[in-house]
């Protein structure tokens, strides 16, 4: 059994400050990149991330959100700048680090329980203890029932939960998401994101959380960061000042249904910039 | 249920039907016996020389199956390689659909004069002529993975090993099986190609393809019919088994394997 933090213990920061836990940091340092094919996809980013902070990565498509996350994970190499993950490059950090994709990307031919359990097949852990941590990290997501099936024999959402206990089997310090919810209906992707912040506050970690939504991002961050495309740059740094800890009742608040619309207008703010930029390069004769 | 019995009356009465036709031919156009013998002729002959058939059968059925299991076992390897090796993939693919076209009749006669008569000889025959639909399928398995499930790996650590045979290996064992699949069902056709060329060491006892030369030769018609009857049994029944390992490796994961063979 997973230990469950109180939860008015609010703030993971808090949190940790009392249990002298030391969390990674996230430090990127006037990040560029650019693709093979000459396309800038980021321009000098700088942002950092404190220890435990959840931050989402919004903007329209092609503002490099993605990319950005891929950077942090050094699954793709920066062009020029700098990225430290808990003081070290990216590649070396990777066992801080979990990836969950906008996809659950499962192995098909593998049951829950071994989907669950690859990542510490990979990196050769002791199998009674691997059988230990998959049951537990089952019972985290709530799917020890389903644990001999295999992944066509799921639903969206639960596909999505099988890749997250994937995520936390290895215990990461910091989880980088792209997207993760995308594909799932209105009302799994609340769940989804309440029971995100559920294991958030349990598990402190650091997280950089890519998404199109408005409502999830301001659900979910203590700061938005709002990109701009073409070449991707940070537009806007948004606080999101919504007391902890955040669950169905939060959506229904005056405070969230603010922050909703102020994020919203930033973005379209920024949606527009680049259209009339479009425009008159369009209308150019 | 009941609509399988349907089908099964229904394929009944489709082969009565085609059994008349055959001996109604026989009987109105007056055909001797060498050019074509009627169907309970060829019953006969079956049933006369069920011993000898049944040699045959199970002589051409062990070469087939040794060429294919070892076209199974180098086309894999050759996939796997073709699929690390990405360079030498674009150098030598090529080569293996040059495999596929060389027309198999062209090229038994000189294995056999390589290779010396017997057995071997047909099993290599054979394992040419299913080499290329194995390399073919299993590599195009092997390098159509998911880049997510790549970065997945990657994020773990893993290694080229690892990635190739925990993720590359099971992604590609649906083409393997298409591989298979249409390799069973020409392994059959290349043996008996080679029996053609090879000579049995005593008469009368060789695989199908020597016995259907050795019938043609005395225009024992009826038994030739007999033999083309057991080879397309051995066709039939490689091709099953092949569907059936199919099913059995990949039915619980894999959606195409899973209506193929009914409850």
């Amino acid at each position: 059994m997973v230990e469950r933090v109180d939860s008015k213990m609010l703030l993971p920061r808090e949190a940790i400050d009392a249990s002298g836990q030391r969390l990674p940091e996230i430090v990127l340092h006037g990040v560029s990149k650019q693709f093979r094919n000459g396309a800038l996809a980021l321009q000098n980013v700088s942002m950092r991330l404190e220890k435990g902070e959840f931050v989402s990565l919004l903007g329209p498509s092609g503002c490099g959100k993605s990319t950005l996350l891929r950077l942090v994970s050094g699954l793709t190499p920066l062009s020029s700048g700098s990225i430290a993950v808990n003081g070290i490059t990216p590649v070396n950090a990777r066992e801080l680090m979990s990836f969950i994709f906008q996809d659950a990307t499962l192995l098909p031919w593998r049951t829950v329980e071994h989907n669950v359990g690859l990542g510490l097949e990979l990196e050769h852990a002791a199998r009674p203890m691997a059988k230990d941590k998959v049951a537990q990290m089952l019972e985290l997501v709530g799917l020890t029932h389903v644990a001999q099936r295999y992944p066509r024999q799921l639903s969206g959402g639960m596909k999505m939960r099988v890749s997250i206990a994937r995520a936390l089997v290895n215990r990461p310090r910091i989880l980088l998401l792209d997207e993760p919810f995308a594909a799932l209906d209105e009302m799994t992707r609340d769940r989804l994101n309440e029971e995100l912040l559920r294991l958030y506050l349990e598990q402190h970690w650091t997280v950089m959380f890519v998404t199109h939504s408005v409502a999830e991002a301001v659900f979910l961050s203590r700061r938005i960061v709002i990109l701009a495309p073409h070449p991707g740059r940070i537009a806007h740094v948004v606080p999101v000042d919504l007391p902890w800890p955040r669950t169905v009742e939060t959506r229904l608040t005056n405070a969230y249904e603010q922050q909703v619309a102020l994020v919203s207008r930033m973005l379209r703010s920024v949606q527009a910039a680049e259209s009339t930029v479009e425009g008159t390069e369009g209308g150019g004769r | 249920m009941k609509r399988q019995l349907w089908l099964m009356v229904n394929s009944v009465i489709v082969l009565t039907c085609l059994l008349g036709i055959w001996k109604l031919l026989v009987v109105l156009l007056k055909l001797p016996k060498y050019m074509l013998p009627s169907p309970e002729l060829v019953g006969g002959a079956i049933v006369d020389r069920f011993q000898a058939l049944l040699a045959a059968f199970f002589l051409t059925s062990e070469t087939a199956a040794i060429g294919l299991a070892a076209s199974i076992v180098v086309g894999v390897g050759i996939a796997l390689i073709f699929a690390q090796w990405r360079g030498l993939r674009r150098l030598l693919f090529p080569y293996t659909i040059l495999l596929q076209t060389v027309p198999i009749v062209a090229i038994a006669p000189l294995i056999v004069m390589w290779a010396g008569n017997g057995a071997h000889s047909v099993a290599i025959v054979t394992f040419i002529i299913c080499l290329a639909p194995i390399i073919a399928n299993t590599t195009q398995g092997l390098i159509s993975v998911d880049e997510n499930l790549i970065d997945l790996f990657l994020m773990h650590k893993a290694t080229p090993v690892q990635i190739l045979f925990k993720l590359r290996l099971p992604h590609a064992m649906p083409n393997l099986f298409v591989g298979i699949r249409v390799s069973a069902g020409i392994a059959v056709i290349g043996a008996i190609t080679g029996e053609l060329f090879t000579s049995s060491s005593r008469v009368g006892q060789g695989g199908l393809g020597y016995s259907i030369l050795y019938a043609s030769n005395q225009m024992e018609t009826d038994y030739l019919f007999a033999l083309v009857v057991a080879a397309t049994v051995l066709g039939f029944s490689f091709f099953f088994i092949g569907m059936f390992l199919e099913w059995y490796f990949l039915h619980n994961w894999h959606e195409s394997s899973r209506s193929e063979i009914p409850e």
